[in-house]
């Protein structure tokens, strides 16, 4: 366990103290590590095969249909009726909870496209006749991972033009502030629609288009701590022994400024799950194909005749973002710093 | 015993003025000031607020750049050197601050912050460093076994401690001491001031002691550096001066020094009005807005440093000759 300092240690109190914000994160964390998971909970390939006393593992290797007495030497297609009779006559297979990956096509369908929950497909089909259950799960991951990653690099960047600006103030805080009002004047959603018209987006490519604008959120919060901090006496008397001032930068004022950023994080978080949402909702996100809340919630559009589509894709929007509020709420009250002295 | 420190015709203007096409005005914090500081001297320097006493120390640390002048750090000429060995005269020039809440970083223990001026110039290695700082709390008068300990647990005095600690961790040979007890109470100013002496005498320390109350000064200094809007006005071993003061401005201050015995009637004026603006200073003597024995002249011209003896000199025009 990390040995926190006093006033950190009333902090995590504080946010312990809070019970909602306290369960949502648990919450948040639990479903983020399941889906973390995901190729395990749902998936086209079984996770363990015992066949002719040897154990096969089809999620890490691909098996020819003739090591298990098949016919073809091509990739035994586990969901082939014909290959799990094959399998089974000498063996028993292991699948996971939902037997469909995001992008397995169910043919047999008791109705049309998109079909109503079975008890093979817990929550029904979208109008390919992909499972809905196994396209949250991988969507719910893409999306939060995509959300870290563009908070993650945002504030780095961020926190660093914020706390250069605060630091030398004048000309560069002059600068940096009129160049942040023509760039934020950019619409992003045009940069993107025509980008996406000459290539496909895919996700790291989303992520640096996104990351260009989104760092400027956390300048001005970081650029104001490091305007007040680099006039603290201490910040002066580290400055007149001698120490470089990237050091008393990171040293003396960081620290001060991280309690505002940290504040942030949680709505960044969310915000940036909602942006990629909505890009692929208006399909300029993520490749066709790939699993995400945005196309799911397309699809509700387009088949209003089925609306356990919208519905199940409202409510874990919903929870998820609501949640990230929560924590949100819990950390910047944890973080007061009216109530930290 | 040589001049460590030596200043000549510091100048240090601000500029003040709006960032909108306004005309920018100098403020003329420090204005052609020159003196000199011998080793292990202690330099009082007095002065009303605002009369550039802390600019004048700060620029001699170079924590301010001067506008114009010469400063010199054992006969070294020092106001041009290069950043890389500004940081390494640093390690002999340190500052006691007046703020003894502000000047330590809330979240570092005082160990950490009595051991930052020894990590920034690497002057032990890391594991002696932990014993340094133990030495030094027990110099002065902390409790070694306080050492994880974090600054707003300690009051006023102990906090002072902690600064002149740091101030002392890289054995430094010059210290400016920023009027290092005025934000204390009168109880623990003594027992600081007391401090200060001793340290000074066992580190042989040479000192610039930047004060406005001159009973502080009394106790402290050897020497004292009267200054008034930028200027210093006399300069005279503290003996001579407390007993005879030249300067009308001298004079005054001491007569404003508050005696406890209200049968002594109290000798002397008290000065009238304000000091002036250091924008627009007055044309002629600085002082001459508010001096008793003022003069046609000294509208006119500003007078001279004059040496009375060797030790001893005044700006003002009684004593020309």
């Amino acid at each position: 366990m990390i040995r926190l300092s006093r006033l950190n240690q009333e902090r995590w109190q504080r946010f312990k103290a809070n019970k909602r914000g306290f369960v949502s994160l648990w919450i948040f964390l639990f479903f983020f590590v399941l889906s973390l998971f995901a190729e395990v909970i749902a998936n086209d390939v079984p996770l363990l095969i015992r066949h002719r006393e040897s154990l096969y593992l089809p999620l890490f290797r691909e098996y020819a249909e003739t090591e298990f007495g098949g016919e073809f030497e091509t990739a035994a297609d586990y969901r082939d009726p014909y290959v799990i009779d094959l399998i089974e006559e000498d063996g028993w297979i292991l699948w996971p909870p939902v037997r469909f990956s995001y992008d397995t096509i169910n043919y047999d369908l008791p109705s049309p496209a998109p079909s109503p929950p079975t008890r093979e497909n817990l929550l029904g089909t979208d109008d390919r006749g992909r499972d809905v259950l196994a396209r949250v799960i991988y969507g719910f991951r893409v999306s939060v991972l995509f959300g870290f990653i563009l908070t993650f690099f945002s504030t780095i960047i961020g926190v660093s033009v914020g706390a250069v600006q605060g630091f030398y103030g004048g000309w560069i805080d002059l600068l940096g502030q009129r160049f942040m009002e023509v760039w934020s004047g950019i619409p992003t959603l045009y940069i993107l629609i025509i980008l996406s018209s000459i290539v496909q987006p895919n996700f790291w490519l989303l992520l640096a288009i996104l990351l260009l604008f989104s760092w400027m959120s956390f300048v001005g919060v970081v650029r104001a701590e490091f305007l007040r901090g680099r006039n603290f006496e201490y910040v002066l008397a580290a400055k007149a022994m001698g120490m470089s001032n990237a050091r008393v930068m990171f040293r003396h004022i960081l620290p001060n400024a991280m309690i505002a950023t940290l504040t942030f994080l949680p709505f960044t978080l969310s915000g940036s799950i909602l942006v990629l949402t909505s890009l692929d909702f208006l399909g300029f996100g993520l490749p066709i194909g790939s699993p995400s809340l945005g196309e799911l919630l397309a699809q509700a559009k387009t088949n209003l005749q089925a609306p356990r589509l919208g519905i199940t894709i409202f409510l874990v929007l919903a929870v998820t973002l609501t949640m990230l509020v929560f924590v949100g709420e819990a950390v910047r009250d944890a973080l007061d710093p009216r109530r930290s002295y | 015993m040589g001049k460590l420190i030596e200043v000549k015709n510091l100048k240090k203007w601000f500029w003040a003025g709006s960032a909108f096409g306004g005309r920018k005005q100098a403020v003329r914090a420090v204005d052609d000031v020159s003196f000199s500081i011998a080793r292990r001297e202690i330099l009082g320097l007095v002065g009303e607020s605002g009369c550039g006493k802390t600019t004048c120390g700060k620029v001699i640390l170079r924590i301010h750049e001067p506008t114009s002048g010469k400063i010199f750090y054992d006969s070294e000429d020092i106001t041009h050197i290069k950043r890389k060995d500004l940081i390494r005269l640093k390690e002999k020039m340190m500052i006691i601050y007046q703020d003894p809440f502000g000047s330590l970083d809330p979240r570092m223990t005082i160990g950490r912050a009595i051991a930052e001026p020894m990590e920034v110039h690497k002057t032990l290695a890391k594991g002696e460093r932990r014993q340094k700082v133990m030495d030094l709390m027990e110099k002065v008068g902390l409790s070694s076994d306080q050492i994880n300990r974090y600054p707003h647990e300690f009051s006023g005095g102990q906090r002072q401690r902690i600064g002149i600690a740091r101030a002392l961790a890289t054995d430094p040979e010059f210290v400016v001491a920023d009027e290092s007890v005025s934000a204390l109470d009168v109880s623990i100013q003594a027992q600081i001031i007391n401090l200060l002496k001793d340290l000074q005498e066992e580190f042989g320390l040479t000192m610039l002691f930047i004060a406005h109350d001159l009973s502080v000064i009394k106790h402290v200094c050897d020497r004292v550096a009267v200054m008034y809007l930028g200027k210093i006005v006399e300069t005279a071993p503290k003996k001579v001066l407390f007993s005879d003061p030249k300067h009308p401005y001298t004079e005054a201050l001491l007569s404003a020094i508050p005696i406890p015995d209200p049968k002594k009637r109290k000798r002397g004026q008290i000065l009238m009005g304000d000091v002036p603006s250091p924008i627009n200073p007055p044309p002629g003597c600085r002082f001459h807005t508010r001096c008793p024995h003022v003069m046609s002249i000294c509208k006119e011209a500003e007078p001279d440093m004059i040496g009375l003896n060797d030790s001893r000199q005044v700006a003002c025009y009684l004593y020309d000759k």
